[in-house]
């Protein structure tokens, strides 16, 4: 497709979503969001360059080898489970630990949020296989 | 210790992480894929060897309590499956080294092997019926891409029928977890086998008899039971070999699990009615199936029909519902698993020698002329699929009958003994087509010995056969050391009717059991 009007919108659109995606992720510890829907609607807003610019642009846009991007979310939920194991506790328990941010204050993280940036990665990367998989054809 | 039974499903994810970030080496995927499913079998003997020692373990994944958290729950029935599919899982990934294209390997079938296997390990070992189905979905998302994969024009029908089938058996199975939620509260299966018992004492099971019947047509598809077999026979005969020999070994098994932990831990307040309707459908699955395969002519539709036929003895150990019966269907399980994915495998090399897996094809050699061996080792699996004595499948015949007499169910003892004369009818005929056939008959070059197959037949690569007879001395190995197996399934069947054992193995003692009575 060869639109002006869609390629100049997902110019602005596409770090909308991806921003909003991000928060999304980031509020599901403790609100609705998560990673799971966090990547859908990131992968939303690649799908939209993909049927702007062509599936090429959009390989070159996500910067990652895609089957890359699953094993590495694979290997991030799965460690973020074995944490917890080295220190004694069953599979998955969270582990908190504290980072002090310069003019920020403490910020508290945990294996959660590696849990859920790693279910993040391994969707977004099986969504988009499909997504430019499908506009490829 | 609270690590060993997330372990098998840890390690086939892990190994399909790290096959996908070496996608781009075929050799390194290779090795990591042998190194993965050659773990998960260490690890699954030593599963079974400490819980066979020390009893039941239950772990609280996240450190969650019981009726909260997710638990993983590895008792004696588990255990036991989980090996028998790391048994079947490097059989599989051996064999498939020289037996499956480099174009699959290039697109992702070693990682989404240990991927099926990591939700095949899951199902077995979970204790929280959500999860079940999670597991369910993570094991056919990935069979249904080994299924297409490769894009040929039979796989893709086969694929169609196997897909929708199996997305209304989720369906089916997702919306009676959700009705059960909202009939007793939890998703627990151990809090549930307290909750349905209480709630039927009080007169509350209507609903939970609806709730059963519905998790045993979700079941019943994922097993291949009577009415609702027909897509396996339609799809299982079109992927590669070694894919087909891996459903036909462990898929259908998960169902006839699910089926069997569900009707003896949970739904268990109506045993005339929904064990007297399993019973039916497994007299009707049996003699279908062996029906179906006395119709066909190719070598993979064959072994197809008569998955379902096995799955209907399965069933109907479960449905006599006595001590012995159980133990029979659990005797059934091990026998089958090595014994049909073994003879999926030999199809494979019957056919790279042969070159057609269609039987009844004039003027092709049969596979005894140029490699007896492995016209031996089809022999093994066939005859113990039949119940030839003193192979693993005699065994689990007789035990089943045995039980069946005890109930004086003499027509289902009848079936029983029809049906194993008709696999051993169609058995005989895939040996007599495929294997005995000499050149004599079908070539006319009768007395030349130097060149007496027309066509010199490829060489078999050693890593299809070393699985195929490891398999085969393991079903001989079950059916001479039949007692000790028989034992292990007795102590097995004693956990699955005592379901108390498995409750306070997940909850705690009774009194620390956190009641729902709250509304």
């Amino acid at each position: 497709m060869n639109s002006t009007i869609l390629q100049t919108a997902t110019r602005y659109l596409l770090p909308l979503l991806l921003v909003v995606s991000l928060v999304i992720m980031l509020q599901g510890h403790n609100k609705p969001g998560g990673g799971f829907i966090g990547a859908l609607i990131g992968a939303a807003g690649f799908a939209l360059h993909g049927m702007a610019f062509g599936p090429k642009a959009t390989r070159t846009a996500l910067r990652v080898d895609l089957v890359w991007l699953m094993a590495a979310g694979l290997a991030m939920a799965i460690a973020s489970g074995l944490f917890a194991v080295v220190e004694g506790s069953a599979f998955l328990t969270g582990q908190w630990g504290s980072v002090h941010v310069p003019g920020f204050g403490s910020i508290k993280v945990g294996t959660p949020l590696l849990f859920d940036i790693g279910v993040y990665c391994v969707v977004l990367g099986v969504v988009m296989s499909i997504v430019l998989a499908l506009l490829e054809e | 210790m609270t690590l060993l039974p997330v372990l098998p499903i840890l390690i086939p994810l892990c190994t399909a992480c790290l096959g996908m970030l070496f996608y781009r080496s075929l050799r390194l995927q290779q090795w990591v894929s042998l190194f993965g499913a050659g773990a998960l079998l260490v690890v699954s003997i030593l599963l079974l060897v400490i819980v066979h020692r020390d009893g039941m373990i239950a772990v609280h994944s996240g450190s969650w309590a019981a009726p909260f958290g997710i638990t993983l729950v590895a008792d004696l029935f588990g255990a036991i499956m989980v090996l028998l599919g790391a048994i079947t899982a490097a059989a599989v990934v051996v064999y498939s080294i020289a037996s499956v294209d480099s174009i699959r390997k290039q697109y992702l079938y070693h990682p989404l092997v240990h991927v099926l296997m990591a939700g095949v390990c899951g199902a077995f070992l979970t204790g929280d019926i959500f999860n079940l189905y999670v597991c369910f979905e993570v094991l056919l998302l990935s069979s249904f891409v080994l299924l297409a994969l490769g894009s040929e024009r039979g796989q893709l029908e086969g694929a169609i029928k196997y897909v929708t089938l199996n997305l209304f058996s989720s369906a089916v199975f997702l919306s009676a977890v959700g009705i059960l939620y909202g009939a007793v509260g939890t998703l627990n299966m151990a809090d549930l086998s307290l909750k349905v018992a209480q709630a039927a004492q009080e007169g509350r099971d209507g609903p939970l008899t609806v709730v059963a019947m519905m998790f045993m047509i979700a079941f019943g598809i994922k097993s291949a039971v009577f009415p609702l077999f027909f897509w396996l026979p339609a799809s299982y005969h079109t992927p590669p070999f070694a894919v087909s020999a891996l459903f036909a070994g462990l898929l259908t098994k998960v169902g006839v699990y699910a089926m069997i932990r569900v009707f003896t831990l949970i739904f268990t307040h109506d045993v005339g009615f929904t064990h007297s309707i399993l019973l039916w459908v497994a007299a009707l699955t049996m003699i279908t199936g062996v029906l179906g395969a006395a119709s066909q002519g190719e070598f993979r539709r064959i072994l197809s029909f008569h998955i379902v036929s096995q799955i209907g003895y399965m069933i109907l150990g479960l449905a006599l519902f006595t001590p012995l019966a159980i133990a029979g269907s659990i005797f059934y399980i091990m026998h089958h698993i090595i014994v049909k994915a073994n003879l999926f495998l030999v199809a494979g090399v019957a056919h790279l020698i042969r070159g057609t897996s269609d039987l009844g094809r004039p003027g092709i050699v049969g596979v005894y002329a140029s490699a007896p061996i492995v016209a031996l080792l089809f022999m093994i699996p066939a005859m113990s699929l039949a119940g030839v004595p003193p192979l693993s499948g005699f065994w689990a015949k007789l035990i089943l009958l045995r039980a069946a007499v005890d109930e004086r169910a003499f027509l289902y003892v009848a079936i029983a003994l029809l049906v194993g004369i008709m696999t051993l009818f169609s058995m005989t005929k895939i040996w007599a087509e495929a294997f005995w056939k000499s050149p004599g008959e079908s070539a006319d070059n009768e007395n030349s010995h130097d060149d007496a197959p027309p066509a010199k037949p490829p060489r078999t690569p050693f890593t299809m056969l070393a699985p195929i007879a490891a398999m085969a001395l393991l079903t001989v190995l079950i059916g001479l050391g039949a007692q000790p197996v028989f034992e292990l399934a007795q102590r097995v069947t004693d956990d699955l009717l005592t379901p108390s054992r498995y409750i306070h193995t997940v909850l705690g003692s009774p009194d620390a059991a956190p009641s729902g009575d709250a509304p």
